[in-house]
């Protein structure tokens, strides 16, 4: 009974579809068209022109990146301009690239060793006391850090302006981050397979590290590139707590390059050009996993 | 099974999680509470008690913060959620280069803020910034847009939209993929117009991704800092000061016990907004 009126249905809705298919196609497709055009417009004048902007100022030479305008440039000086801002200040760029990364990969290698193992054992055990460590883990989401208590604590234990500092309070401030998303993925993973294993007499330390630790893979490489990006793009924690000459780091410097540079938006923009690398490079190679990660929690609430 | 789950699942995985956690920044976050009664040098502190905030509260200067941070919070929350939500309607609809467009609009969110607001500064100058060039070709003449006091704040407003709305948009999509394409087809079938499935499918099945929209809008414009910093400074005079530009400048002065009282108000400040709206929010919610 219920399939005959099913298939009456799809019948009907067939039917139904070709009837405006053939009717309206002519007139739609010519609307279609005109909004399709009309939107790449829109987003070419919002979006494309300050790139276009950016890229061709920063080939020009001082005088003529002072007009900021979006003329071509009359003669270019890519290489010349380039060089000039890696080598200013004894090389700065280089030395907060290579800063930059560092605490970027350390801080990586340690969030996520650290959240999974926290996450595991967070979803697989939904006590009274787990419920009470989620909400602190909430907290973390929502708050932001207290600046001069956590520079009076990385004081104390010698950790101020030092790398494992910054790297303990990148993987500190992440953390919540991380660890909702290793939950809602954990939870994915069915229980049967842990008491499989303990069947098998494997140790929970087995368990982790051979068998949950690689079916995490998927959302681990979606908090690998969403952090990296996040600390790599971090400007605030690195001015509060990793600063001074030495500990040059990408947006630090580009902050700086604005009052070294004044005017010299050529120059500026090269390093502006510079900086906007690394995230084009991920975005280009992981643009789903980016989504993927952004939009966790969004379907289900 | 309890003791399975002691044996299995033992807290000794949490232990490096917790330390670190606790650390570097729930330990810090209790001490502010402290800290913020004291008048403090961080070698040394003395005990003033609410001194700090009577001073955040009678000072103008300290005061605006608060009224900005609430423009600024839930103005770019209201833009990305009205623009969002559009853009995605419009990107999940049967045009072609769709994939293309997402990715147009996304690619900003990753951009480095700092980069941004470099960038928006040297377009938005008054009088050969290339936004004020583009309106004069169509007859407008544009505003002083970071020089007035009146429309800095506003004028960051938009860049910081410009920035965020690709994200608000991804998660719009991912929430109207979500919704099942049955009720799509029975209101063909009833005959509806487009604008009518917008507004009574599309709109409240979609309500799980307005939620996080919402929330991580809120909280996202209560905490920005590096925007405003890169692009005013807090000025002119004090009319783009948010509150973490405020606890910036405090900090910086050597006023460890004001910066941090400004800290708690911060937590404060987001606590009082954000929790009840996130409550709110997910009560309302409709079941698929």
């Amino acid at each position: 009974m219920s399939i005959e009126i099913k298939q009456e249905r799809t019948a009907m809705l067939q039917s139904y579809d070709r009837e405006i298919q053939s009717s309206v196609k002519k007139k739609k497709d010519l609307k279609l068209l005109s909004i399709e055009s009309f939107s790449i417009l829109v987003a070419l004048v919002l979006f494309g022109i300050p790139f276009y902007f950016v890229i061709i100022n920063s080939f020009k030479d001082v005088t003529e990146a002072a007009n900021m305008s979006l003329a071509w440039p009359s003669s270019f000086h890519i290489l010349e301009n380039y060089k000039q801002v890696v080598t200013a200040n004894n090389g700065m760029v280089l030395r907060a690239f290579f800063n930059s990364t560092l605490i970027t990969l350390l801080s990586i290698i340690t969030m996520i060793l650290v959240c999974s193992m926290a996450a595991f054992v967070l979803q697989r055990r939904q006590g009274r006391g787990s419920k009470f460590l989620n909400s602190m883990v909430l907290v973390g989401l929502m708050i932001p850090p207290a600046i001069v208590p956590t520079i009076w604590v990385l004081q104390s234990i010698g950790l101020f302006k030092t790398l494992p500092g910054i790297v303990l309070l990148e993987s500190a401030l992440h953390f919540s981050f991380a660890c909702m998303l290793y939950k809602a993925f954990m939870a994915t993973i069915p229980r049967e397979i842990d008491e499989a294993a303990l069947m098998d007499g494997c140790s929970s330390f087995k368990l982790y590290f051979k068998i949950i630790l690689p079916l995490l893979k998927p959302v681990t490489s979606t908090i690998i590139v969403l952090s990296s990006i996040n600390i790599y793009n971090d400007f605030e924690n690195m001015l509060y707590f990793f600063p001074g000459a030495e500990n040059a780091t990408v947006q630090l410097t580009l902050y700086n390059f604005k009052g070294m540079f004044g005017t010299s938006w050529n120059l500026l923009f090269a390093d502006v050009l510079l900086i906007s690398i690394p995230p084009l490079i991920l975005f280009i190679f992981f643009n789903k996993k980016i989504v993927a990660g952004m939009t966790a929690g969004a379907v289900k609430g | 099974m309890s003791n399975v789950n002691k044996h299995m699942y033992s807290y000794f995985f949490i232990i490096p999680a917790a330390i670190i956690y606790t650390v570097f920044f729930l330990a810090p976050t209790v001490m502010s509470f402290f800290f913020s009664l004291t008048r403090w040098t961080l070698i040394d502190w003395e005990f003033i008690g609410l001194e700090n905030f009577k001073q955040f509260f009678s000072e103008p200067s300290l005061m605006i913060g608060f009224k900005n941070t609430l423009f600024y919070a839930f103005s770019t929350m209201s833009l990305k959620v009205i623009i969002g939500l559009l853009l995605a309607v419009f990107l999940c609809s049967k045009i072609r280069n769709k994939n293309l467009l997402r990715s147009v609009v996304f690619f900003p969110a990753l951009l480095s803020t700092i980069a941004v607001g470099v960038v928006f500064n040297a377009m938005m100058n008054p009088t050969i910034g290339i936004i004020n060039k583009g309106l004069a070709l169509i007859g407008i003449t544009g505003p002083d847009w970071l020089g007035d006091a009146n429309i800095a704040l506003f004028s960051v407003v938009l860049v910081d939209v410009w920035k965020g709305v690709g994200i608000a948009t991804v998660i719009f999509i991912a929430g109207i993929m979500a919704i099942p394409a049955e009720y799509y087809e029975a209101h063909k079938i009833d005959g509806g117009n487009s604008f009518q499935e917008f507004l009574h499918i599309t709109l409240p099945l979609s309500r799980p991704a307005l939620n996080t929209v919402i929330i991580l809008a809120l909280i996202g414009g209560m905490r920005t800092f590096d925007l405003v910093w890169a692009m005013t400074g807090g000025g002119p005079g004090f009319s783009t000061d948010l509150l973490a530009s405020i606890i910036y400048k405090q900090y910086a002065g050597g006023f460890y016990g004001l910066a941090t009282a400004g800290n708690v108000l911060l937590f404060l400040f987001v606590g009082l907004i954000a929790f009840p709206i996130f409550k709110l929010l997910n009560r309302k919610e409709v079941d698929l």
